[in-house]
């Protein structure tokens, strides 16, 4: 059993989500509450799962995580951030003129960012790649990749989906941010069964509480699930987690913060 | 080219433990002796051309230099925005291979005829784009490729390509390649068209006019040196490609003498902006849009007679 240190993650994760919402407010930017429905993924996943070194961020042997869904990237700024990769300032940059942080990540951005993401269904491929190259090449690292759930009606994705079994890349971890919406409407009529989906592309599939940050760090520090599979990992999720009048409502896909929201906001994540 | 194109992969693969090929599921047993020298660096990835390209771009963010290898239109165009974003975007070692450009897969159809990849491709940023001439500079542009450190196209034709060149070519990314002199006007020619290019030349110097062929085997970037001693040395340019005449050799080479202010006549050999209107070969498809050797050869007598001498 890992040990997981639950006060230490909910305290990063109340600290993530006040970035979060900081930088939809200052940057006027749409998105907020796709990013607060994978901070408690992106907590458990820096602060407990990954092999990382913040001092070392080129490390050939660190495992990579890949944010597939791009417009989530306040939330992976903010977990970089509060992990050290790079100073509290930085995250001013964001959706500023001449600043490192876009509203989807460029490559290498900031240290900590493995892949560019934005346009969905790039990751999985991309991460496939990765763990591929970790098998002929016999490196350690592992490779993670967030998905979301609207992103799962890009057919890439499962083109990847087919193919990581087939090569047996164990190495490869697909995490699903089962929120339930895509952009414009509810995904569940489309997505569901989702766990059984991967189950049946050959992925050895565990389905988890996506803001449980004991299980997810638990669960997350398991894989490989079996021996000779990737993983899945779908993760139901709130969107807009952690601030009541952004929960379930897609206006808060679009609608950045203004004072009084932020400071609403702020006032219920009680940072 | 396509068993160039094989002996090519082979020879970088031996220099370079980090070569490694993903198909789409084409070249039916052409990659056998690959993959039996190279065990696990030959990739059937299944008819899945985003996720081939995608996997590609993380095997070389992993230090790996894939080459990604299917017919032209499959590779550019099915996968073009993992093309942009996952190749392109992170600047990687990747090589894109598009076999059978122009009409090399002719009575196939307009699906497998390739008439805008280069214009596609050289709108791409950090990437190069590479159409050998004949099966002897396949071999180095492949190599050239797997050491070139960034995102390649390289177009080739299908099998049969006439060779042009008598032995081992002197090949490099970005210099073009003086195949015949003249001093009348130049004959510009990318990719599989540089055996006509050079019956052309030497039916035009049965007319007295010397016409110089250079092939531009590189479209990105241009060798611009050699472009400006063809203009400033012959009367007229002439470019040919099987290739759209929209965003291909010889746009690229149209936007070259506008931006540079070259005044000499300049004229595009090349497809129309439409797809092949019936069931064809590759020699009935060209003869169908001027890319024969009489039509050319007409059309740059004419107009030479109404350009002045230098």
């Amino acid at each position: 059993m890992i040990d997981v240190n639950v006060p230490m993650l909910q305290a990063r994760a109340r600290a993530v989500r006040a970035r979060v919402l900081r930088m939809a407010h200052a940057g006027k930017t749409p998105h907020v509450a796709s990013a607060l429905s994978c901070v408690d993924l992106l907590v458990a996943l820096y602060f407990s799962a990954l092999r990382i070194d913040p001092a070392n961020p080129e490390d050939s042997g660190r495992d990579r995580l890949l944010l597939s869904k791009g417009h989530g990237c306040m939330a992976q700024y903010g977990a970089l951030a509060e992990r050290g990769f790079f100073p509290e300032e930085v995250l001013a940059e964001y959706a500023r003129d001449g600043g490192r942080l876009a509203e989807h990540p460029g490559p290498h951005c900031v240290p900590g960012i493995e892949a560019a993401t934005g346009s969905l269904g790039h990751g999985l491929p991309i991460g496939a790649g990765l763990a591929l190259a970790a098998k002929v090449r016999r490196a350690e690292y592992r490779v993670f990749v967030v998905l979301s759930d609207g992103e799962c009606f890009e057919g890439s994705v499962w083109e990847a989906a087919l193919f990581a079994p087939v090569l047996k890349l164990e190495g490869l971890t697909a995490i699903v941010d089962y929120n339930g919406w895509s952009a414009m409407a509810a995904t569940r009529p489309a997505m569901e069964p989702l766990a059984d989906k991967w189950r049946a592309f050959g992925w050895s599939v565990q389905e988890i509480d996506g803001h449980d940050v004991q299980s997810l760090a638990s669960i997350l520090g398991s894989v490989p699930f079996e021996s000779g599979r990737p993983s899945a990992i779908i993760a139901r999720t709130v969107k807009g987690k952690g601030v009541s009048f952004m929960e379930n409502d897609l206006e808060w896909h679009y609608r950045p913060p203004n004072d009084q929201d932020l400071q609403r906001a702020l006032l219920e994540i009680r940072e | 080219m396509r068993a160039a194109f094989v002996r090519g992969l082979t020879a970088a693969a031996r220099q370079d433990p980090r070569v490694i090929l993903l198909s789409s599921d084409l070249g039916f047993k052409i990659f056998d002796d690959f993959a039996a020298e190279f065990p696990g660096r030959f990739l059937n990835v299944g008819v899945a051309e985003s996720n081939m390209i995608g996997v590609a771009a993380g095997l070389a963010l992993g230090g790996m230099r894939p080459f990604a290898y299917s017919i032209a239109p499959f590779s550019t165009l099915r996968c073009l925005e993992h093309v942009r974003n996952d190749v392109c975007y992170h600047n990687l070692s990747v090589t894109i291979v598009g076999l059978g450009g122009g009409y090399s897969y002719g009575h196939n159809g307009p699906t497998h005829h390739s008439l805008e990849d280069i214009a596609v491709m050289r709108a791409l940023p950090n990437m190069t784009v590479v159409c050998p001439g004949d099966p002897l500079e396949v071999e180095p542009a492949v190599i050239a490729a797997a050491a070139h450190g960034s995102p390649v196209y390289l177009r080739i034709g299908r099998a049969g390509d006439p060779v042009v060149h008598s032995g081992p070519v002197r090949f490099e990314i970005g210099r073009a390649i003086t195949l015949r002199e003249g001093r009348d006007c130049t004959l510009i020619s990318t990719g599989n068209t540089l055996a006509l290019a050079v019956e052309i030349s030497g039916r035009l110097r049965a007319n007295s006019i010397s016409c110089r062929v250079l092939n531009m085997h590189t479209v990105k970037p241009l060798d611009e040196a050699a472009l400006r001693a063809c203009a400033a040395e012959t009367r007229a340019l002439f470019t040919i490609e099987e290739h759209s005449r929209i965003g291909g050799l010889g746009s690229a080479i149209a936007e070259w003498a506008a931006m540079n202010c070259i005044s000499r006549p300049l004229h595009l050999f090349g497809a129309p902006d439409a797809f092949a209107k019936c069931t064809g070969t590759q020699a009935y498809l060209r003869a169908l849009c001027g890319l024969t050797v009489e039509h050319v050869v007409d059309t740059i007598a004419g107009k030479l007679a109404n350009v002045p001498s230098c």
